[in-house]
Order: structure tokens, then C-alpha cells, then sequence
């Protein structure tokens, strides 16, 4: 397990103020100046030896993202944090933002003097008001106290931050529709390329970041990328990781936890155990509902990273577990997941559009089992219609839990398709 | 889905903001030639001083309020009727005082949001996408609220009320109802997204602050 000194959210239960004075007995605000001025090439030199994959759900190496920006130009280069937490079954930046806004701000000021912005917009998510108003009030503290504004923090860098709200789209979690979005537009996401880093906020360079990603920043700089890199299974899933504990066990919880954690020492030491006991367990869905769920045998062994829950036909996504005990009925549960994707579409492209709404008008009559044995081929071509044949991901992320689903419960489809058919005969 | 929209009975002639330095605030912190950018923090606005204005029910946006924004922003006023119908929060037709969102989504299905739902409709005398004839509730089922692992949860307003059974989400209601202030968050002895049972990490802290 993860010692306690190797954590970077020591506040992230909100046992403290998230007030800038707590956060800086905590270390943070502590010394950026002197980080900033070991310059920017040491700095994304040092996140790619972190071996940091960005936290919002794609798992891109952050230190890379940031060297693709261009050089300085005429243009104004931004820099964009993502906290349009949304994913079912995610609630980790949550907890970033209402208690630990400062390290947040801190490392939005040293990623953007990284990647040449001096300007750094929040995008949260619309429903978490209180949230948005703890950063707000970091926001002033850190201009009041000069760490924000001209020569912000001592560094001889300026740098101001803003924050946004969302409207409650699942989608602007993407980032080309959150930057729509930000800019005053329906959220649909933009054909790519040009990416963000060419054109991005305002056609400008742009990066965008994971709330997780930046608030990690100041901690793996200060304890150097070694230090991070020797976190984890191996050098291409490294660090500490906030994982969301959500359904049926006995202590649903956020955690900090090594990456690579073995699934099943993850949900029994931290979460109390499956509801029932181990046994009792039906499957877990990974990494957020886009991720295709896990049957029991799997999750005996497997550990929690990108890398191992890629080989299982999965992905750590945002590492929000969704645990089933065998009371659940699963076609339900991925049938609900399939209303989600549908309502969350953008109408952008026709294939998520109409297929979203085919795929839930399917297998909600498969919840009853009132379907035929050939729409099961039907649905999953369905599914392989839509993904790969969208301008954004939020297709493939509605084909993949119907995949996942078939993948390892169909026998429990059929025969629900088949015991719907003997009830009609028998009622006939 | 479909936004729901206020009949045309029911709009009013005209839309003017009061707080007009809360307006420049908002268009300050965005370049000066994108004024667009202000568009969804002026929705916001709205149904913030409509909250106040209307005599009964909570605060919605009216399409003369949209007009004014499209004025302020320099955008057409299509433009804003699109932003203002894309986004679920933006709510176009009166509603009731205290808007109650249920989580239905699989993680807090999972938890009994079922039951909740039941229990909110029960409470209010409506069902999901109704407003109680006291006006006090509207009842709707949404998307993710982002608590999963305080599930089954609720967004009353601006609030999140999390880890709820039934019968205390009726407890809430009825509080509500008395005028009475109901402490928000998880509604068991619970500090945030910490375990239940005590802290399994941070343990040295959790015993400074008294948690454990």
C-alpha cells in the first residue's frame, strides 16, 4: 500500500480548510518560484521522466502534451483546465476542487509558464456550485497574496486564472466541445485537426489538462520525476492515482492509491470489500461507464492501470470502479449506461445520434428478454457502426459497455431472451 | 431531449438585469472582442435574479432575458436560444421553488436511486417532470451528478445531499416545505468522500482533525 508520505492529496477528505493559509502549511504555494526558474525545458523535461499520463480518462503523457505547444508568436497561448467531471462513476476532481484548490492554482501557474500562457481558464462543471465556489475563493486569496496577477507568485511570469461554468453537458468534458463551449457555443466537439496546441481556445495555442493532472504537478516537480516514476508497475503506468469506489461495497470512497494496485486489494482494503463478501461478486466496470465491465475471474488478478485493464479488453479511464454484486441485473445496468450516452449526445454526427437511441430502444427490450437471439449480432453491429465513425469519442464510448456486456454475460441475455418466449407461449 | 418552454402567456414584455456590475464582471474576465464567451454565466444570472423576482416557484430564463443577452454579447439572438436549449441547467419555464435532481444513473441506481425517485414523488404529490401544485417541487431524473461514491444522492438547487435513504430524503422535503435549513452533503455521520467506516489512508490527519 501507498504510504501516507508518498500521497500528494493530503487534504482531499477536507479534514483541513481548503483555505491558502492551510494549504501552505500544507507545503503548497511553498516554493514555485524556484521551480519556475529552473526554466521550461527542465520543467516538461522532468514531467516526462514522471512518466504522468494525463488523469482525465485518455491517460496521454502529459510532459509530451505540453512540448507539442509552438513557440511564442503574436497569438496568446491558454492554458485549459478540464473539470467538467461527468463520467458515471467518477467523482475524484470533485473532492481537488472543493479541498485543495491551491495545489490546483499552483500547478496551473507552473504548467503555463510551461507551454507559454499567461492566461489559465477552469472549465467546471455546471452542478458543482459549492465546488466552484471554494476555487473561486482560492482564486482571490491567491491575487490578494500576489501568487496570482503580474509577476505572479515571484516568478516574473504573469499569470491570472478564471473560472467557468458548464451548463450540464456530459460532452464538454470533451475538449474541443469545451472549448465551444467556452467560447459561447452549443458544446460540440471539432473535427481534428488542427488539435488544441495549434488551434485551440479562440484559434489560439492551446493546452488542455485534467484537474488531476495540473494539481499533481507541484508535488512531482518538488519531489522530482523520479520519485513519481518509481510509484507503479512498471515505467509506462507510474505514480499515485485517486480512485472512485462506487455500487455495491460496503464503503464506497475516493482513495489515493499506488497505480497498478492490484483491483481486488483496492476494493478490500479501502472500500470494506464487495457487499457479501468477494464471492459475491458479479463485475466491476473499471474505469467509468465508458469502459467495458470486468467479470469476477478477471478481477481476481487484475491490477489497476492503463496498461494491465488494456489487456483485458478494458482501460483505466478515469479510474472511477463501478463494483455489481450478483444481485444486480446487468443487462439493466448497461441498458441505463446506454440511456446516459444517448440523452449525453451532442446530435452532431448521425452514427451517435440515431445509434445511441437504436442501441437503447434495443436493449431495453432486452432487459425483459423480449428480443431474438439474432438482434444480439444485429446490436453489436450496431455498436461497431458508430464506433470509429464519429468526429469525438463519445460514440465509441457508447458502443463499449454493449460490447463489454456481450462480451462476458450473453449466455445471461439469451437465456432471458429465451424465457421471455416461453412465457408468451405459455400466456398464448 | 426536448427543452421544455414557457408558453408565450407566460414571458414576460421585457428583461433587465439589476446587478449591472455583476454583468461587467462577467464580460471582464473574457478578451474584449469575445463577448460571446459570456453567454452561459449570463444564463446563469438570470435564473438567479428571476429567482428572486418571480412571486412563486424558483428562477427561469425568459426569451426577452436571452434578447438582452444576445444585446450585451453582440451575438445574434439565435445564437443564445441554441446555447440556452443545448445545456440541461438552463431551465426556460417556470419551475418550482426547490428543484429536486435525482441521480439515476448506474452508480447511484445501483444504491436504490429507484427508491429515491419513488420517495421524492411521493413527497412532492407529483412525478418526475412535474412541479407540486404548492409549487415548492419540481421533480427530475438526471445524468451523473459526479458523487458516485455517495450514492444514492441529490441536487436540490445549488446543493448536493448525498448518501440518502428514502425516508430521510422525505425528511428533507418536509424540512423544506417548514422553511427549515437541512444540512447539506452526506446525510450519514460521513466526511465526504471518506469511508464510512473510518479513514483507510491519511490516518495521522484524520486523527489531528478528530475523525478518527
Amino acid at each position: 500500500m501507498l504510504a501516507d508520505s508518498d500521497r500528494i492529496f493530503k487534504n482531499i477528505f477536507g479534514f483541513e480548510s481548503y483555505s491558502l493559509e492551510a494549504a501552505r502549511k500544507r507545503g503548497d504555494w511553498s516554493d514555485t518560484a524556484s521551480i519556475i526558474a529552473k526554466g521550461k525545458d527542465w520543467i516538461i523535461e522532468e514531467m516526462k521522466k514522471s512518466g504522468l499520463r494525463g488523469r482525465g480518462g485518455a491517460g496521454f503523457p502529459t510532459g509530451m502534451k505540453w512540448s507539442f505547444m509552438p513557440k511564442p508568436s503574436d497569438k496568446p497561448h491558454y492554458l485549459v483546465i478540464n473539470a467538467d467531471e461527468s463520467e458515471p462513476g467518477t467523482c475524484k476532481d470533485r473532492d481537488i476542487l472543493r479541498h485543495e484548490p491551491h495545489k490546483l492554482l499552483e500547478g496551473a501557474l507552473i504548467a503555463a509558464h510551461a507551454i507559454g500562457a499567461h492566461k489559465c481558464y477552469i472549465y467546471i462543471r455546471g452542478e458543482f456550485y459549492d465546488e466552484s465556489s471554494n476555487v473561486w475563493k482560492a482564486i482571490h486569496e491567491a491575487r490578494a497574496a500576489g501568487l496570482l496577477g503580474k509577476n505572479a507568485a515571484g516568478t516574473g511570469w504573469d499569470f491570472d486564472v478564471e473560472l467557468h461554468r458548464g451548463g450540464g453537458a456530459y460532452i464538454c468534458g470533451e475538449e474541443s466541445a469545451l472549448l465551444e463551449s467556452l467560447e459561447g457555443k452549443k458544446g460540440q466537439p471539432r473535427n481534428k485537426p488542427p488539435f488544441p496546441a495549434m488551434a485551440g481556445l479562440y484559434s489560439c495555442p492551446t493546452t488542455v489538462n485534467n484537474v488531476e493532472t495540473i494539481a499533481s504537478v507541484p508535488e512531482i516537480l518538488r519531489r522530482g520525476g523520479a520519485w513519481f516514476a518509481g510509484i507503479g508497475r512498471d515505467p509506462k503506468n507510474t505514480g499515485t492515482k485517486l480512485f472512485c469506489i462506487s455500487g455495491h461495497v460496503n464503503n464506497p470512497c475516493n482513495v489515493e492509491e499506488a497505480m497498478g494496485i492490484p483491483m481486488k486489494e483496492l476494493i478490500e482494503k479501502h472500500a470494506g470489500g464487495v457487499r457479501g463478501g468477494w464471492d459475491n461478486l458479479l463485475c466491476v466496470i473499471p474505469g467509468g461507464s465508458s469502459t467495458p465491465l470486468l467479470p469476477r475471474e478477471i478481477c481476481d488478478t487484475v491490477a489497476m492501470d492503463f496498461d494491465s485493464l488494456r489487456a483485458v479488453q478494458s482501460g483505466l479511464g478515469t479510474a472511477g470502479l463501478i463494483v455489481m454484486d450478483k444481485s444486480t441485473d446487468v443487462v439493466y445496468a448497461i441498458a441505463r449506461l446506454s440511456y446516459f450516452y444517448m440523452h449525453e449526445s451532442c446530435g452532431q454526427c448521425t452514427p451517435c445520434r440515431e445509434g445511441t437511441g437504436w442501441m437503447w430502444r434495443i436493449m431495453q427490450r432486452m432487459v425483459k428478454g423480449n428480443s431474438s437471439l439474432e438482434e444480439i449480432d444485429m446490436l453489436l453491429d450496431i455498436s461497431k457502426q458508430i464506433e470509429g465513425h464519429t468526429i469525438c469519442a463519445h460514440g465509441d464510448a457508447s458502443a463499449w459497455p454493449i460490447q463489454g456486456l456481450f462480451r462476458h454475460f450473453r449466455p445471461v441475455v439469451e437465456q432471458r431472451i429465451l424465457d421471455y418466449r416461453k412465457q408468451i407461449k405459455a400466456a398464448a | 431531449m426536448k427543452p421544455r418552454i414557457a408558453p408565450p402567456e407566460l414571458q414576460p414584455a421585457s428583461f433587465t438585469f439589476t446587478d449591472t456590475a455583476k454583468v461587467a464582471d462577467i464580460l471582464s474576465r473574457y478578451p474584449a472582442d469575445r463577448k460571446q464567451s459570456a453567454v452561459m454565466p449570463l444564463l446563469d444570472l438570470v435564473m438567479r435574479q428571476m429567482a428572486g423576482e418571480v412571486k412563486e416557484g424558483g428562477g427561469w430564463i425568459p426569451e426577452a432575458a436571452m434578447e438582452e443577452i444576445a444585446r450585451i454579447c453582440e451575438m445574434p439572438r439565435i445564437k443564445v436560444f441554441e446555447v440556452a436549449t443545448f445545456y440541461s441547467m438552463y431551465i426556460l419555464a417556470p419551475i418550482g421553488k426547490y428543484h429536486i435532481q435525482c441521480c439515476t444513473t448506474t452508480p447511484c441506481w445501483l444504491r436504490g436511486s429507484s427508491d429515491i425517485v419513488k420517495a421524492c414523488e411521493e413527497a412532492a404529490g407529483c412525478h418526475v417532470g412535474e412541479t407540486s401544485s404548492d409549487k415548492m417541487f419540481t421533480i427530475s431524473e438526471v445524468e451523473c451528478l459526479g458523487a458516485c461514491v455517495n450514492a444514492p444522492m441529490v441536487q436540490i438547487n445549488d446543493e448536493y445531499y448525498e448518501d440518502l435513504t428514502p425516508a430521510r430524503m422525505q425528511e428533507i422535503m418536509a424540512a423544506l416545505r417548514a422553511g427549515k435549513e437541512v444540512p447539506k452533503g452526506p446525510q450519514i455521520k460521513r466526511v465526504s468522500s471518506m469511508s464510512a467506516a473510518g479513514p483507510t489512508t491519511l490516518t495521522e490527519e484524520a486523527k489531528k482533525a478528530g475523525v478518527a
